[in-house]
């Protein structure tokens, strides 16, 4: 089935041509647009290959960052709390050995029952679980560990009290730390990177995505309701504006993608905690031996460099 | 004849009329009800004279409003949006970005350029909600990141005013980057040792609150401005809460300690001047 975006496309592509007396310049140049955009849609996944990258990255069945936690490090010591207020049950951070060396490892946490997906508010961190996971990292550059981030989160929390203790602030505040830590610092999108609330622990000096995550600056159904006036054209609004893995690399929005298990993570966790650990250790080592000033200098550089304008 | 009556339906067809459509005249203050015209509401600064509501004003009237006479002098002022992932929802992004020039007359949502406020020299970057809801894409994160160099090369603090809906979603994943772009250039103004000084005006949510407008060394706001990382509207739908009355707003902001101060329109400029002085003084 073409996409409607391709549709609506070869739709004004072909109006564009039945109009001979409006020939000018302006008119070719329009239609030559339409054209690239119709070869590129053509190369890239189809609508329905973004809408099932959109499912598999909400399965219920796939590996949270504590399933990734057990199957990849030798050893693990889970912090709580930011210090300050509270422990997010959002956001998990600790100390863990890494193929024999020490890394933090921070990333947002989803419940599988009912229980602990209310204990865990869906993966959708407050302030505290951002300051939780700061106090994690500026540990990591005390010591010079490794920071490894797996972005799980469909956005930070939404509600009054994360308004009160500063949600806006503190999604800043983090990825003003992390634009400024001198150690390694490696970030994977493992299933949903839902806008700020993922950004907020992804500026790293390798980003990477599993095939079948999605990383977007708002959700489909956030983004429809907004711009159809409709929540239930998610499908449409995702095709609009590609979350997919492909399309983000494409982007140059992240440095690689690792590969997941025949039909998606969650038929072989061990199989994806296996391909997950082997593609960690290969940014890491991309960036291993690197002094601290110069990995700040590239980190700041390679986000200062991100967009596209004329 | 079997049929005499016209169908009309094609007229009722559409969204049905929002808020916006049924909104009153924008000089109307929707808080009192005063009406003002043109030259009156701009001698007051877009302030109401009544009741002190702040009426939203444009990027070029705000640089007005704070700097001194003749001393603004744009740059990069020829960025221009392109669209990177051809993106239309019910109409072209182009579509929207070329009637959004046309409106207010500025090539995107945020104005920048370096000025004099009461004599102290500083980098001015001004959003304007007029332009697609101050939506931050590319071209604003880019403009916003070259004010933060020009800043640091020139040693002069950077004032920027923020009002922003956030990110830009026609831009997809690229305007999250944004975020961090942004972030990444207070950095390294931060490291030059130069001052950036934050006014949040009306409404500065979402993307832009989580970036470089929360990273002010300085950080104020108009009254009554909406400050949040999710609007009231969202918060209540998602969490079924119930809000305060006061939610998001500069003076709740205050109150849970994300600002400095909430300084008024009529006294932004002076405010200005004298941490601007502060700053420039010391170190």
């Amino acid at each position: 089935m073409a996409g409607e975006a391709e549709r609506r496309l070869r739709d004004r592509l072909a109006r564009l041509k039945n109009v001979p007396l409006l020939g000018g310049t302006r008119l070719d140049a329009e239609a030559k647009r339409l054209e690239k955009q119709l070869a590129d849609l053509e190369a890239q996944p189809s609508d329905d290959e973004i809408w099932r990258s959109v499912e598999l990255a909400r399965h219920s069945e796939r590996p949270y960052t504590l399933d990734y936690v057990s199957r990849m490090l030798d050893d693990w010591v889970e912090l709580h709390g930011d210090r300050g207020r509270a422990d997010d049950g959002a956001m998990v951070a600790g100390l863990g050995s890494l193929d024999g060396r020490t890394v933090v490892l921070v990333g947002m946490q989803k419940g599988r029952d009912i229980q602990e997906r209310t204990k865990r508010q869906f993966g959708m961190p407050y302030p505290e679980g951002y300051r939780k996971a700061m106090r994690a990292m500026e540990l990591a550059d005390r010591h010079g560990f490794p920071v490894v981030s797996l972005v799980d989160t469909p956005g930070a929390y939404p509600g009054v009290a994360a308004e009160q203790h500063g949600q806006g602030g503190a999604i800043a505040a983090s990825q003003s730390l992390m634009a400024r830590l001198e150690v390694p610092i490696v970030a994977c999108v493992i299933g949903e990177g839902g806008s700020g609330g993922a950004i907020a622990i992804a500026l790293a000096d390798r980003v990477l995505m599993q095939e079948n995550a999605i990383y977007s600056v708002i959700s489909p159904e956030g983004c429809a309701a907004i711009l159809w006036r409709d929540a239930g054209e998610a499908r449409k609004a995702a095709a609009a504006f590609k979350p997919d893995a492909a399309h983000c690399l494409e982007l140059g929005v992240v440095d690689g993608i690792v590969p997941e298990p025949a039909g998606g993570a969650q038929n072989d966790w061990k199989e994806a905690a296996r391909l997950l650990k082997q593609s960690l250790l290969d940014a890491l080592n991309d960036v291993a031996g690197l002094p601290g000033d110069e990995l700040v200098r590239r980190r700041r550089e390679k986000f200062r460099s991100m967009g596209v304008f004329a | 004849m079997t049929d005499t009556r016209i169908d009309v339906s094609i007229e009722q067809k559409g969204p049905p009329a929002s808020g916006e459509e049924t909104r009153k005249h924008p000089n109307t203050c929707p808080s009192c009800g005063s009406h003002y015209r043109d030259d009156e509401l701009d001698a007051q600064l877009g302030v109401c004279p009544q009741c002190g509501h702040h009426f939203p004003v444009g990027a070029r009237e705000r640089i007005e409003q704070l700097a001194d006479p003749a001393t603004f002098a744009e740059e990069e002022s020829g960025l221009r949006s392109s669209d990177p992932l051809g993106f239309f929802d019910l109409r072209p992004y182009t579509e929207r970005l070329a009637e959004a020039e046309l409106k207010t007359g500025e090539g995107d949502a945020i104005v920048v350029g370096r000025a004099h406020i009461a004599g102290v020299s500083c980098q001015l970057a001004v959003m304007d909600f007029g332009f697609m809801g101050g939506s931050m894409g590319s071209v604003v994160g880019e403009k916003f990141a070259r004010a933060c160099d020009a800043a640091a090369e020139r040693g002069l603090p950077l004032v920027s005013v923020t009002s922003s809906g956030g990110a830009r979603m026609q831009e997809g994943i690229l305007s999250l980057m944004q975020l961090p772009k942004t972030v990444c250039a207070v950095e390294d103004l931060h490291d030059a040792r130069c001052a950036l000084i934050n006014v949040f005006a009306h409404p500065t949510t979402a993307g832009v609150l989580a970036s470089f407008a929360s990273l002010g060394d300085i950080t104020v706001a108009e009254p009554g401005a909406l400050i949040s990382f999710t609007g009231p509207r969202v918060v209540q739908q998602t969490t079924r809460e119930k809000l305060p009355d006061d939610f998001g707003l500069a003076e709740s902001n205050l109150r849970f300690g994300h600002l400095d101060a909430i300084v008024p329109r009529s006294g932004l400029r002076t405010y200005l001047a004298r941490v601007l002085r502060l700053f420039a003084n010391g170190g």
